[in-house]
C-alpha cells in the first residue's frame, strides 16, 4: 500500500483528481443525504426507540448561585415507575471541553452556578413519570450572592463561583503586545477610541439536544447523541465513567442544527450513559426547549474598547483592543473564546502593531461558549464599525478605505498568523459593484441607508482541544468487488453537508458517482478520529484526509488496470465509473472490474488518509488560538430602511461576496452563506440571551428573561431579505481542491454592516448589538438634543491586566516568541512522526 | 419487586384515523398529543418537535389537508380524521415534486424542520397552485428554520410548483 508523506501545501492543481476537468467537484448536485432529509428518514437522536427503553429527566436548580446542603431523593425513588435516581455523588469526576477548564460535574455535588444547573436525575419507565418524580426530590439550598455581569464579577471576588481561575471571579486574563503600540499611536495622524457592547445570543437549533445510551450485550457502552464532537464526548465519558475508552462507543446522530451549541460534552449525555450501565437497559433523554436555553454555550456578551491610530491615507499604524467577557457559570470553551476576541483582528487589514488584552469573568448564568464565529464576531463588529467612523472622519469612502488597507496574501501577520490566499479586495469590489454602492452610499433619501463591512474566518483551528501530535482527521476507504466504496470517518453531519464533502471528494478522485458511496460517519467505533464539526474544519481536514485515502486507492487500482490494459498507469483516467486510457479512451474497464483487478493483485482494498494542519509560526503562549491552514474572507453590503419616527428597522436587501477558494457543491455553499447571513441578521436586529432578576419578595434570582422560542425572537421567513451571493473562487493551495471554509465567515460582516447602514440612513451610531428600534429612538433623541448621536456603552471598567507578553512582529525582527517569556524553540517534527501509516 | 404502572401509561384512549391514506387504529394514554401518538405509538418519527409549545412549527402535519401543529392537537380530537405526514408525501415509490426540489436545490440542510415545511408547502400549493413569493413566505412563516435563511426553501417551492403544473398538464 502506498505510504508517502502527505503534504497539504502542495499546489491545488496537483490535487485535482483527473487533471483538467472536474466532474463532481464544483458541479451543483443533490447532496448524498438529501433523500433521507426530505422523506423524514434522517434518524435524529430522539427518533431512536429501543426495546425496554427508560426515560430520564433532570432536576435543575431554581437558584442562580447556591450551596447544596442536602438532597433527599427517597420519595422520588418510591414513586411508582421510577427506576433510578442519580445525584452528584454518583458522578463526581469533573470534566469540561478544555483540559484547562475541567470544572463541570454531570450533576452538581455541592454548588449550583446558574438557574438550570442540574442537581439530580430521575430515570423512569415513562417520561411523564420521571418528570413527576422530579417534584419529589427535596434539595436544601443555601443561597449565595448572585453575580450577574462582568462588572459585578470584577467587584465581587467572594463568593467565588469557581475555586480556580486567575483570582476572585476572573476566569482568564490575557495580555499580548505585538510591537510598540504607544509608539504607533504617536506616529498616527488621528486616534480613534470607541467602546462597543455585543449582547449574547444563543444557537437555537430546532432540534433539542437528545441522547440515548445502552449497555451492549457484551457489557460495553453505546451512546447516540446529537453532538458535534463525538470524539471529545468519548474522552469525557471515559474520564467521568472511569471506563476504558475502548469500551465506549459514541455515535453522533445527524444534528438538527448545531451552530456550536452541541460542541461541549454535556451533563445529560453522561447521566444517561451512567444510568444505562446501572440499569442494563437503554435510557433516553430529550431536553425541553427551556432546558436547551440553560445548556446554552452561546455567544459571549462582550464589552470592547478599541483604540486605533491611522494615517491620513487610512493606513492603520496600530491598534489596542480590550475585551471584557461574560462567561457564565462554567469554563466551556471560554479560555479559547477569550483569545479569539483578540486573535483575528489582524487578518483582514494590515495592522503593523497590535496590543490585545482580554478578560473573561464567571457569572451566575448559563455558560457561554462557541457560537458560529466563536469569539471573533464581537470584536469584528467593533472593528468594522470603528472603521466606518474612521472613513467618515478621513472623508474616505468606507469601501475605498478598506481596499487601501487589505492585508496581502501569503503574509505572516503581526500576531504570527500565516495567511494563505486573501481575496478580500475582490470581495469588496464585487459587493460594491452588485449593490450599486457608489450610487447609494450617502445618497439615499433620509431613512434609507447602506453599510459595508468585511470579515475573515478560520478554515479549521490549527490545534486540537487537547495537546497531541496526531492527525486532526482520518478517513478509511473500503472498496468492494461490486464497485461499492465505503467511507469511514469521524466527521459529524450537522446539516452543513460534511457527508457530501467526503463523498464528493472520493467520487471525484475515483471517477464514480457520489450515490455509489456509503458513509459511516460520526461514530467513534466505526471510523478513525475526526475532531468534530467546529471551527469550520471539516472540509479542509476530513476533506483532505478523504482526498489522500482516495488518491491511494486510485493508485492501487491504476497499477492493476495498467497491467490489464497494457498502458502506463500515468496515462489512466478515472471518470464515469470507468478507468480508461486517456489516449485511447475506448480502452477501458468498468470501475468495479478495476477494483477486482486490484484486489486480485494486492488483496483486500482498503486505504487510509489523514490530515494534520501545518505548524504555526506563533510560538508565544496563547499563540495556539487563531492559527488556521487558511482563512476565508467576506464582504457584505446591507441596505436598511429606518423609520425616523418609530425607529423601526427593516433590511430589504443584502449583497455578499465570499472568498471560498472553491465551492465543492455550489448550492450547499450558497446555503451556508445565506444561512450565515440569516443568523447574523438575527443577532444584528433581535436575538438576545437576556436575564432579569425576579422581584425580591420572590427569590431575587437571576433568571433567563425568555427561555422560549416565542419570546426569544429569531427571524422568520417574513423577515428574511433578498440576498445576492457571489462566490470568489481562487483555489487555495491548502484546501482540498482549493476549498476554504464557508459555514461561519459570512455571518461576521452582517452585524457591523447593519450598524453602518443605520448611520447612513438616519445619522446615528448604534455601538451595540442587537440594533433595536428602542436604541435607534434613543440615539435619535440624542441627535435632536444636539448631543452625540449615539447609543452604546460609555465606559470600560478597570481591569488589573497582567504584564503583556511582548512579541515583536515579524517585520521588527521577531521570531514568534515573547521576549519576556521563556522561548519555545521552533523545532521541526522528527521525520518518523510525519510518516503516516496506511 | 413488582412495579405498579402509573395510571397515565395505560392506553385507555382509542381512535381510528386515516394516516397517509391508510386506516389505522391506535390506543394511547389519553393525555397524549397527536405529535406523541405519531412518534411514539405509530412509529412515524418523520414529524419532529422543537418546543412542544406551538412556537417553532417543526411538528406541523396536515389535518384534513390543513397544516396544524401536532404538539397542540390532542390525540382524542383526531378520531376519524385524515392526517398527512412527511411519510405520506411521496407517491408510489417516487418523491413528491416538493421533495425532489428540496433535495436538489439545497432547501434541506440539517433536515429537522424539513418535514414540517414540506407538508405546509404542500397544503399551500394544493390551495394555490400558482402561489406568489409573498404567499409562500406567509404560508411558511410559522415554521422556523435556523439553517437555510429560507431563500433556497422559497426557490424549491417555486420549482416544485412549476413541476406540478407540468405534471398536471401532462395528465390532462
Amino acid at each position: 500500500m502506498p505510504n508517502q508523506k502527505y503534504t497539504p501545501d502542495r499546489p491545488a492543481k496537483d490535487s485535482q483528481a483527473n487533471g483538467e476537468e472536474l466532474r463532481v467537484i464544483g458541479v451543483p448536485r443533490r447532496r448524498v443525504d438529501a433523500r433521507a432529509k426530505v422523506t423524514g428518514q434522517t434518524r435524529f437522536a430522539d427518533d431512536i426507540f429501543l426495546p425496554r427503553m427508560a426515560h430520564c429527566k433532570l432536576l435543575r436548580s431554581p437558584h442562580p448561585h447556591a450551596r447544596i446542603r442536602s438532597i433527599d431523593a427517597s420519595r422520588a425513588l418510591a414513586h411508582p415507575g421510577v427506576y433510578l435516581v442519580l445525584t452528584g455523588k454518583d458522578l463526581p469526576i469533573e470534566y469540561g471541553i478544555l483540559p484547562v477548564s475541567q470544572d463541570e460535574q454531570a450533576l452538581c455535588v455541592d454548588h449550583v452556578r446558574h438557574v438550570g444547573d442540574p442537581v439530580a436525575a430521575v430515570i423512569a419507565r415513562e417520561e411523564l413519570t420521571a418528570f413527576e418524580a422530579l417534584d419529589l426530590i427535596d434539595v436544601d439550598y443555601e443561597i449565595l450572592t448572585t453575580i450577574s455581569d462582568p462588572e459585578e464579577a470584577l467587584a465581587t471576588p467572594e463568593p467565588r463561583i469557581h475555586d480556580y481561575g486567575e483570582e476572585g471571579n476572573i476566569h482568564k486574563r490575557v495580555a499580548l503586545e505585538f510591537g510598540d503600540v504607544e509608539k504607533s499611536f504617536a506616529e498616527a495622524d488621528e486616534i480613534f477610541e470607541d467602546i462597543f457592547f455585543y449582547q449574547g445570543s444563543t444557537h437555537l437549533p430546532i432540534e433539542q439536544h437528545a441522547a440515548v445510551a445502552t449497555k451492549d450485550p457484551d457489557g460495553k457502552l453505546t451512546i447516540w447523541s446529537s453532538t458535534q464532537t463525538p470524539h471529545y464526548l468519548h474522552r469525557a465519558l471515559a474520564k467521568v465513567l472511569n471506563m476504558p475508552p475502548a469500551h465506549i462507543r459514541v455515535s453522533a446522530t445527524p444534528n438538527g442544527g448545531g451552530f456550536g451549541g452541541k460542541s461541549d460534552p454535556f451533563n445529560h449525555e453522561i447521566v444517561v450513559a451512567k444510568a444505562a450501565l446501572l440499569l442494563d437497559r437503554p435510557v433516553k433523554i430529550c431536553l425541553t426547549r427551556e432546558e436547551v436555553f440553560y445548556c446554552h454555550r452561546g455567544r459571549h456578551p462582550v464589552l470592547m474598547k478599541f483604540k486605533t491610530g491611522v494615517k491620513k491615507d487610512g493606513s492603520i499604524t496600530g491598534m489596542h483592543l480590550q475585551t471584557l467577557i461574560d462567561g457564565g457559570g462554567y469554563g466551556s470553551y471560554g479560555v479559547a473564546s477569550t483569545f479569539y476576541t483578540g486573535a483575528l483582528q489582524t487578518t483582514t487589514y494590515h495592522i503593523p502593531r497590535y496590543r490585545f488584552a482580554g478578560c473573561r469573568t464567571f457569572t451566575n448564568k448559563p455558560p457561554c461558549g462557541p457560537k458560529r464565529g466563536h469569539g471573533t464576531v464581537q470584536p469584528r463588529f467593533g472593528q468594522e464599525v470603528q472603521l466606518d467612523k474612521i472613513a467618515e472622519k478621513l472623508k474616505l469612502d468606507p469601501a475605498e478605505l478598506r481596499l487601501r488597507i487589505v492585508e496581502a496574501p501569503n503574509t505572516v501577520t503581526a500576531n504570527y498568523l500565516r495567511l494563505s490566499t486573501v481575496n478580500l479586495s475582490e470581495c469588496i469590489r464585487r459587493v460594491v459593484k452588485i449593490s450599486d454602492w457608489k450610487e447609494k452610499f450617502r445618497k439615499l433619501p433620509e431613512g434609507r441607508g447602506v453599510g459595508i463591512a468585511c470579515s475573515a474566518y478560520l478554515t479549521g483551528a490549527g490545534l486540537a482541544i487537547y495537546w497531541n501530535k496526531m492527525p486532526h482527521s482520518g478517513v478509511q476507504l473500503k472498496l468492494d468487488r461490486g464497485g461499492g466504496v465505503a467511507i469511514f470517518c469521524g466527521a459529524t453531519e450537522i446539516g452543513q453537508g460534511s457527508d457530501d464533502v467526503l463523498a464528493s471528494i472520493v467520487a471525484e478522485v475515483l471517477g464514480i458517482d457520489t450515490f455509489d458511496i456509503r458513509l459511516f460517519t460520526g461514530d467513534t467505533d466505526l471510523g478513525p478520529v475526526d475532531l468534530g464539526s467546529y471551527s469550520s474544519r471539516v472540509t479542509i481536514m476530513a476533506g483532505s484526509a478523504a482526498l489522500q485515502a482516495a488518491e491511494r486507492a486510485r493508485e492501487l487500482l491504476a497499477e492493476a488496470v495498467a497491467i490489464r490494459l497494457e498502458v502506463p498507469k500515468e496515462q489512466l483516467r478515472f471518470a464515469d465509473k470507468h478507468v480508461f486510457d486517456s489516449v485511447v479512451p475506448e480502452r477501458r474497464v468498468p470501475f468495479h472490474e478495476a477494483v477486482c483487478l486490484a484486489e486480485a493483485r494486492f488483496g483486500t482494498i482498503g486505504t487510509v488518509g489523514s490530515y494534520t494542519p501545518p505548524k504555526s509560526p506563533a510560538l508565544y503562549k496563547g499563540g495556539g488560538v487563531g492559527p488556521s491552514p487558511t482563512y476565508s474572507y467576506t464582504a457584505a453590503v446591507v441596505e436598511v430602511a429606518v423609520n425616523p419616527v418609530t425607529g423601526w428597522i427593516t433590511v430589504p436587501k443584502i449583497w455578499i461576496a465570499h472568498d471560498i477558494g472553491r465551492a465543492l457543491n455550489p448550492p450547499l455553499v450558497r446555503g451556508q452563506v445565506e444561512g450565515s447571513v440569516y443568523m447574523g441578521l438575527g443577532e444584528a436586529l433581535m436575538e438576545e440571551q437576556e436575564f432579569r432578576r425576579l422581584p425580591k419578595k420572590l427569590s431575587h434570582a437571576l433568571v433567563h428573561k425568555f427561555p422560549s422560542m416565542l419570546e426569544y425572537k429569531s427571524p422568520t421567513s417574513l423577515d428574511m431579505p433578498e440576498v445576492v451571493t457571489e462566490l470568489v473562487e481562487e483555489p487555495d493551495p491548502r484546501g482540498p481542491f482549493g476549498a476554504k471554509e464557508v459555514g461561519q465567515g459570512p455571518l461576521l460582516p452582517i452585524m457591523p454592516a447593519v450598524a453602518n447602514a443605520v448611520y447612513d440612513a438616519v445619522g446615528v451610531r448604534i455601538d451595540e448589538v442587537p440594533i433595536t428600534p428602542e436604541k435607534i429612538m434613543k440615539a435619535l433623541a440624542e441627535k435632536r438634543a444636539g448631543r452625540d448621536p449615539r447609543c452604546g456603552p460609555s465606559h470600560f471598567p478597570h481591569v488589573d491586566w497582567p504584564e503583556a507578553l511582548r512579541v515583536p512582529p515579524p517585520w521588527e525582527g521577531g521570531d514568534g516568541n515573547a521576549v519576556n517569556d521563556v522561548p519555545r524553540p521552533s523545532k521541526p517534527r522528527p521525520e518518523k512522526e510525519k510518516v503516516l501509516s496506511s | 419487586m413488582l412495579i405498579t404502572l402509573p395510571a397515565e401509561s395505560q392506553k385507555s384512549a382509542h381512535i381510528r384515523i386515516a394516516l397517509n391514506g391508510e386506516h389505522v387504529d391506535v390506543s394511547f394514554a389519553p393525555y397524549k398529543t397527536l405529535l406523541e401518538i405519531l412518534r411514539e405509538d405509530l412509529s412515524h418519527t418523520g414529524t419532529k418537535h422543537g418546543c412542544e409549545l406551538g412556537e417553532c412549527g417543526a411538528c406541523a402535519v396536515l389535518l384534513e389537508g390543513k397544516p396544524v401543529l401536532s404538539c397542540l392537537v390532542l390525540g382524542v380530537e383526531c378520531d376519524s380524521r385524515n392526517i398527512l405526514t412527511v411519510e405520506g408525501l411521496g407517491l408510489e415509490g417516487h418523491l413528491h415534486p416538493l421533495q425532489d426540489a428540496f433535495a436538489d436545490l439545497g432547501a434541506a440542510q440539517c433536515g429537522y424542520c424539513t418535514p414540517a415545511i414540506l407538508v405546509t408547502a404542500k397544503s399551500l400549493l394544493d390551495e394555490h397552485p400558482q402561489a406568489t413569493r409573498d404567499q409562500i413566505r406567509a404560508a411558511l412563516s410559522g415554521v422556523l428554520c435556523r439553517c437555510t435563511g429560507y431563500l433556497q426553501i422559497f426557490e424549491a417551492v417555486e420549482a416544485a410548483m412549476v413541476k406540478i403544473a407540468e405534471q398536471n398538464a401532462a395528465a390532462k
